[in-house]
């Protein structure tokens, strides 16, 4: 299949960089410190996992690079407005599958002619071919979170950030979609800053894993992953790596047990 | 270690074609049958049931003062004078006409409203308490201001149609605005769509469903204080509509055309909202999977 995307073209040297941020909360016990002190670079066409435990503020910082909310210190620099996506679906039911996406299409001021094929060709990215026309309940939530992806790319955004997308799924259809991103990563060159608290999810699909503390969230440590693609969960490789990490997560968390 | 040779390509589609396959719902349309049975053969038996009990309650002379309660048939031939003196749909088009004007006008007015209710704090501090006491008070107690100030016109009917029907609908599109997901508006924040854009693809949208529910409450206040204006102000230019019908029945006595009246009251407020209303909610609900059915 041809490449439908254009290569994010390295304008600046990160899709995203962020530099000693900080967010704090006034919650009912003070001042709460959610992230200190992070500071992570994300090259484009880069694939990164947040990895962490409750508690790290992974869902916070996204919503610091999206932009949906504000640091309490540093900075934060995208090269444009970053694609976000959702452990939920978050597609809007009023809408067919193919119209979600022509909203995103829409809304980034793509012409009305062009809409409904370009929408056509990101269905067929995601390998859902046919059901622009169906609703968002007719849909398995395997194929719903395929649309949510190809309403992020709608936006032609260089940087896509998701938030655990894939933790409501089924095993099954978890790895099928782990395929499929990775696929869709390699054709289109997008960076990707992903969050989960799945190890091996992390590791099967980045090539850097970023080890996030708890409460406050500092990064921990880094991994470079260079087993190479595709990868399969459950390759020996990625068993290994997801060991020697889990064992470093569990250390982290134990270190709150302790008082 | 193990080495694995692993392709994606080929195997990832078809077995991601398998598990759409397997995990999309299979739906069909109830048959009509099922349809007849379920939903048309109830409501006939109930009223076969009504006109029988009535008619016994005559037959039998438990009741026999027509003045108090007139026969079934005494009633069928006032609507049939009506019919074949070609009076019946002009009751029914003044009364229809003015509560859909007075509805539509309603509208334009109670969704701004609501829309300013619902999306600006200052606005609702100020109002929304007063808007949703509104709907507690009977319409009604509107008819005698609005006597005063407009006289016996038309003007004073769609003043007491708006202030019954606006409250409902406003605050309908209020509480739609109140239940749209926090996750749909940071979905449409991500894509871009803020200020008047977030408000026309996102909030309206997901508000749909409230607001349908405030407009099928709207159109019932609308047409309840039409029906009691147009009973407590009588006026010859304001032509006979079935409030006046009513009121004109019961001035000379004649209770089968009070009945009539009642009827015909009766039959349009059910029958704009089978045909409008109930369509429109329940086209909203089933396109968004939240009517099972």
């Amino acid at each position: 299949m041809a490449p439908t995307l254009t290569k994010a073209a390295p304008s600046v040297e990160y899709a995203a960089r962020l530099e000693h941020v900080s967010k704090s909360f006034t919650g009912p016990a003070g001042q709460q410190l959610v992230l200190d002190d992070i500071s992570l670079d994300v090259a484009p066409g880069e694939f990164v996992t947040l990895l962490g435990a409750s508690g790290c503020g992974k869902s916070t910082l996204l919503n610091l690079v999206a932009g949906l909310d504000l640091p309490t210190a540093g900075s934060i620099s995208t090269d444009g407005r970053p694609a976000l996506m959702f452990q939920e679906h978050a597609l809007f039911p009023w809408l067919t599958a193919g119209k979600n996406i022509e909203l995103a299409l829409k809304l980034r001021g793509v012409p009305k002619p062009e809409r409904r094929d370009k929408a056509e060709e990101l269905l067929e990215l995601v390998r859902l071919k046919g059901a622009h026309g169906k609703r968002v309940h007719e849909l398995s939530g395997g194929m719903r979170q395929r649309v949510a992806l190809a309403r992020a790319l709608a936006q032609e955004s260089g940087l896509l950030l998701m938030d655990e997308p894939f933790a409501a799924l089924d095993a099954i259809t978890r790895d099928v979609l782990h395929d499929e991103l990775t696929r869709i990563w390699a054709e289109t060159g997008l960076s990707v800053l992903f969050v989960t608290h799945n190890v091996r999810e992390a590791v099967r699909l980045a090539q850097r894993v970023v080890l996030l503390s708890s409460r406050p969230g500092r990064v921990a440590r880094e991994w470079e992953v260079e087993i190479p693609q595709p990868r399969r969960i459950e390759d020996a490789p990625v068993a290994e790596l997801s060991l020697e990490i889990t064992e470093v997560l569990r250390g982290e968390i134990r270190r709150h047990g302790q008082h | 270690m193990a080495s694995t040779e692993t392709t994606t390509a080929p195997t990832t589609g078809s077995v991601e074609a398998g598990l759409d396959a397997l995990e999309t719902a299979q739906s069909g349309r109830t048959p009509l049958r099922r349809t007849l049975v379920d939903k048309i053969v109830p409501p006939i038996t109930a009223i076969v049931v009504v006109l029988v009990v009535w008619q016994g309650l005559i037959s039998l002379k438990i009741v026999d003062d027509p003045t108090k309660l007139p026969s079934p048939s005494a009633v069928w031939d006032a609507f049939r004078n009506d019919w074949v003196e070609g009076k019946l749909l002009g009751y029914i088009w003044t009364s229809v006409s003015r509560g859909l004007l007075g509805f539509g006008l309603a509208l334009l007015i109670g969704t701004p409203l609501g829309l300013l209710v619902g999306r600006v704090r200052f606005v609702r501090a100020a109002i929304g308490p007063i808007l949703s006491g509104l709907q507690s008070l009977p319409s009604v107690a509107w008819v005698p201001p609005a006597v005063v100030w407009f006289g016996l016109n038309n003007s004073m009917m769609y003043t007491v149609i708006l202030l019954g029907a606006v409250p409902s609908i406003a605050n309908g599109l209020v509480s739609g605005v109140d239940q749209v997901p926090p996750l749909f508006l940071r979905a449409g924040r991500t894509m871009g769509a803020t200020g008047l854009k977030g408000t026309w693809h996102v909030t309206l949208p997901a508000a749909l469903p409230g607001y349908v529910a405030g407009m099928k409450q709207g159109w019932a206040f609308s047409w309840r204080s039409l029906m009691a204006a147009e009973i407590i102000a009588q006026f010859p230019d304001l032509g006979v509509g079935l409030g006046q019908l009513l009121e004109n029945g019961r001035t000379a006595s004649d209770m089968a055309m009070v009945f009539e009246a009642i009827l015909l009251i009766l039959f349009v407020g059910i029958a704009i909202d089978l045909l409008i209303f109930s369509p429109l909610e329940r086209w909203v609900l089933r396109s968004r999977g939240l009517l099972v059915s």
